[in-house]
């Protein structure tokens, strides 16, 4: 008679990280970088339909690395959680704290429970504010972790690279064309080696509080990308 | 927020949200909180028009480089005015206008309603909708109201815009049934919109310029003001004046009170000497 395999819980909490990294660990990376009037997103991503980095809402915008499919279907939840709260109270009310727990919640969830694969999936959620003191940046991690992110952050398959080299040419208060510049020599660091990334082969998103728009959110590309790089 | 029924499910975003599917905010909330779309509140029996204010004239008209949009700012209960300084027309995105007539409470919240649609259409697709399929979800919107319609609670919106594939403003009307027209140059809805029409029909030229037609669009309010008591003439004592859309290639904007305002003097100017207003050609 067969026994069936005993797995501590400890070890099957780990096999599931294990799994969820490994996944995250094979896709490009995405960094987020604070500049004067807000934040802007940058990642290496030659197709122009499948985005990386999204809008949420007025001043909340989204960035996931992972399996394209999850995060798609959580940057979908989170546009109808922000726009179902603004329809129901004001715009006002939507906010990226409440989004960012929605989204601990469901990860965490999901990876503890025996029934689901975990989600392959990492997102930064920020919002800006009136000032670049009251910007706000989470990451979220498969398991559920929600962490405060300050100045600069990378996720994705060479996140330890890109942050190293984030952390050692971050200035505060940077213009747009500087943080840019920054975000695509940083992501060109992954592999050991510096390479340059082709402008058509990057995605670019502000979230730009001069804006005058209430949306916030804008994508850079085209011309009005290449006109900011100063390698193409 | 509703949450899953399980303990371990507490605070999970529910199960409708992440289901891939509708990209339509109204299909949605028919969904996860049906209570939130007007259409599906139940009323009692009997007629319901005389409980809330009602707004009035909307009037629009396209020239060379897009549109124009403009409404009267008055909202009538019976014969008080309930208020004098009502905004009726709205921007529904960034190239297209929405103007109400009706019950103005139901029509402030249909608009919203189409606000959201196409902002979360846009969000959701990444692109935006045609000219012709925004009409058509205000259309569905305003189907699914006829039961209240019916109890007296009409809303009749006028929806305008530029239309990027074709290169032009249009402009499209709606019937109570949801029912959808295309017009061309120019239209009116509302309870001054039989006067505010002809003056149009006699104001009107296909080579108006923005400043034209904005001028035309503020005429024919007044005249609308002039033969209707619910529409609101321009309040000279108290400064409110028409609000005016201009939507083009470049987006849409609401042009600034001042520059309405002088529109305005000039137009109350010139009927001082001819109150009919400007004479057209007889032949």
């Amino acid at each position: 008679m067969s026994m069936p395999y005993y797995v501590s819980p400890e070890q099957l909490m780990k096999d599931r990280a294990d799994f969820a990294r490994k996944g995250i660990a094979r896709g490009r990376s995405v960094a987020l970088v604070q500049y004067a009037d807000g934040v802007v997103f940058v990642s290496e991503n030659p197709s122009q339909a499948l985005h990386k980095v999204s809008e949420i809402y007025d001043r909340i915008a989204f960035a996931a690395v992972g399996r394209y499919n999850e995060f798609e279907n959580l940057r979908i939840a989170g546009v109808r959680l922000a726009d179902l709260r603004g329809y129901s109270y004001d715009r006002r009310d939507v906010t990226g704290r409440g989004l960012a727990n929605a989204y601990a919640q469901t990860l965490g969830t999901i990876f503890s429970s025996g029934g689901e694969k975990p989600y392959e999936v990492e997102l930064f959620v920020a919002e800006v504010g009136d000032e670049v003191a009251d910007d706000q940046i989470f990451r979220l991690t498969y398991d559920g972790q929600v962490a405060d992110e300050h100045d600069y952050a990378a996720m994705g398959g060479d996140a330890e690279a890109v942050s190293t080299y984030l952390a050692e040419h971050f200035t505060a208060g940077l213009p747009l064309e500087a943080a840019i510049n920054l975000a695509v020599k940083a992501l060109g660091q992954s592999g050991g080696q510096e390479r340059s990334i082709p402008a058509a082969d990057l995605e670019v998103a502000v979230l730009d509080r001069t804006r005058a728009q209430q949306r916030k959110f804008r994508r850079l590309d085209g011309d009005s990308l290449s006109g900011l790089l100063t390698d193409a | 927020m509703s949450t899953g029924s399980a303990a371990h499910d507490v605070g999970r975003l529910p199960q409708a949200y992440l289901n891939p599917g509708t990209s339509s905010f109204a299909d949605f909330l028919g969904t996860v909180a049906p209570d939130l779309l007007p259409a599906r509140r139940s009323l009692p029996a009997g007629s319901a028009a005389d409980l809330a204010p009602h707004g009035t004239t909307i009037v629009a008209a396209t020239f060379a480089d897009g549109v124009v949009m403009a409404g009267d700012r008055r909202a009538t209960m019976g014969n008080v005015i309930a208020q004098r300084d009502i905004e009726k027309v709205f921007p529904a995105d960034e190239y297209s206008c929405v103007g109400i007539a009706g019950t103005a409470g139901l029509a402030v919240e249909m608009v919203r309603l189409f606000q959201t649609e196409l902002e979360h259409y846009e969000k959701i697709e990444g692109s935006t909708l045609s000219l012709d399929g925004k009409a058509n979800r205000l259309s569905a919107l305003i189907r699914n109201n006829l039961a209240m319609a019916m109890q007296g609670l009409a809303v009749v919106p006028l929806f305008a815009g530029y239309d990027q594939r074709a290169g032009r403003g249009r402009i499209f009307s709606y019937d109570v049934t949801g029912g959808r027209y295309e017009e061309t140059s120019f239209h009116s809805v509302g309870s001054g919109s039989m006067f505010a029409r002809g003056s149009l029909k006699k104001l009107y030229r296909s080579d108006f310029s923005a400043s034209d037609c904005v001028t035309a669009t503020v005429q024919a309010l007044y005249d609308a003001a002039d033969d209707d008591s619910a529409t609101g003439g321009p309040d000279l004592t108290r400064r409110i004046f028409p609000v005016v859309h201009v939507i083009t290639a470049q987006g849409q904007h609401r042009v600034p009170d001042a520059e309405v305002a002088e529109t305005a003097d000039r137009i109350v100017e010139a009927r001082m000497q001819r109150p009919d207003g400007p004479n057209a050609p007889l032949n």
